[in-house]
């Protein structure tokens, strides 16, 4: 079957952060994304868990799939969210098999 | 008052919802696998805030509105714009934390812990004293002034930013809206609606709260056990030195107001607590500098627990012996 390069952009970022990061994305073009929940983890700031959290804290992950021509846009307002806060960017090369819907 | 002090800690140490929550923080500290699954507890925290507001409300229109209404209100502003500049103060002196830290530490104390005056409004009804219902709606007021006055302190050091939407979000978060919204029905249907759904606001209310200290002790002592280190012996005394200043306020507002005893016993919680659920969600968007183990832990790890088992009983005395009330 057919298939086309795409990026895979996961964004981990503290939850409060969310809607700020989504409003960025499109803002930029960003014509789809997907939201996880982050159940724990642990680095520079220190061990955290979702458990028992009522408030709006912990992490999410903001996942997109991009077409590669579009990827330093996305970035830029990725990074305009992301710069002053915890949390990491990262990029991996990906197959799509609708390259239109990206 | 030292002895009723003593026999009120000793009751309050002993109650069901405090032993839960030393199990949660024991349970945590002992590195069980013992957890309450976030859903879980967001369900709780929803049932818990329902149920004070539709019953501060209900209270409300069974005893009418009066002026004192809008100034306990009043005063509670107040207190939420003037405890931070207290508790910046008293950081930069007993404490080598920054100025960013500083305020917002500071933020947390001006604010409020709603489940600390869910736990105080329960010893006040273990013990027949009662309170004027609109102190629910003090606290909602109390929620937000507290982090203008934390982000004021940090901007005169050149940090903090304005962030568009921040205020919006602060005064519509969850809790504030689920407490305001639950009281006002409380209000409009009063003893007849309370009457009505009393089976599943009123009795459960207890065992409600249990569980969900059990979760907070647990949270607590997750919180301690990762983060120690993180505080000195300066940060540890400024949180349990703070909420007795904050409750020192809270009894002259109180008073000056001319709130009933179990009003100014909750005038004084308000003031003492600090907030750990509303006030560290605008840090991490406003002052993302700010270390959020330092906020999370004081308010949490320290000041929580010491409001919980000696600072609740305190004041409740306290406010009986100053108000002659029982």
């Amino acid at each position: 079957m057919q298939t086309h390069t795409a990026k895979r952009v996961e964004i981990v970022i503290e939850a409060p952060l969310e809607r700020r990061l989504t409003d960025a994305l499109v803002k930029a073009g960003v014509t789809g994304y997907t939201v996880l929940p982050v159940l724990g983890g642990s680095g520079r700031s220190g061990q955290w868990t979702r458990e028992g959290q009522v408030g709006r804290s912990g992490m999410v992950a903001v996942i997109c799939l991009i077409r590669p021509d579009r990827l330093d846009g996305l970035l830029e307002a990725a990074f305009g969210v992301v710069e002053r806060h915890i949390g990491v960017v990262s990029i991996t090369d990906c197959e799509v098999l609708r390259a239109e819907r990206f | 008052m030292v002895l009723d002090i003593l026999n009120l800690a000793a009751d309050n140490l002993l109650s069901p919802i405090i032993l839960c929550f030393v199990l949660g923080l024991a349970a945590a500290l002992a590195r069980s696998d013992l957890s309450v699954p976030e859903a879980a507890a967001k369900a709780l925290s929803i049932y818990l805030l329902f149920a004070i507001g539709f019953k501060g409300g209900a209270s409300v229109a069974a005893h009418g509105l009066d002026a004192r209404l809008l100034a306990s209100v009043g005063v509670g502003l107040v207190l939420s714009f003037g405890l931070p500049f207290v508790a910046f103060a008293l950081l930069r002196v007993m404490t080598g934390l920054s100025r960013i830290d500083a305020a917002a530490v500071a933020a947390h104390y001006g604010s409020i812990s709603i489940v600390t005056f869910v736990a105080a409004t329960s010893v006040l009804e273990g013990r027949a004293i009662s309170s004027e219902g609109y102190m629910v709606a003090v606290a909602a007021a109390m929620e937000a002034p507290a982090i203008l006055s934390g982000l004021w302190l940090a901007s005169r050091g050149g940090t903090g930013h304005s962030e568009p939407g921040l205020m919006r979000e602060i005064l519509l978060n969850g809790s504030i809206v689920l407490l305001l919204g639950s009281f006002a029905i409380g209000a409009i249907t009063g003893a007849e609606g309370l009457e009505r759904i009393s089976s599943f606001i009123v009795s459960p209310f207890q065992g409600v709260l249990c569980l969900f200290l059990l979760d907070m002790g647990l949270v607590a002592g997750r919180g301690l056990r990762e983060q120690r280190g993180v505080l000195g012996l300066g940060a540890v005394g400024f949180g349990v030195l703070m909420p007795l200043i904050g409750a020192t306020a809270g009894l002259g507002m109180g008073l000056l107001v001319g709130l009933s005893t179990g009003g100014v016993a909750l005038m004084m919680v308000l003031a003492a607590s600090a907030s750990y659920i509303a006030v560290p969600a605008a840090m991490r968007v406003a002052l993302p500098e700010a270390n959020p183990s330092v906020y999370l832990t004081l308010s949490l790890g320290v000041t929580f627990p010491f409001n919980l088992t000696l600072g609740i009983p305190i004041y409740v005395a306290v406010a009986q012996t100053v108000t002659g009330g029982s």
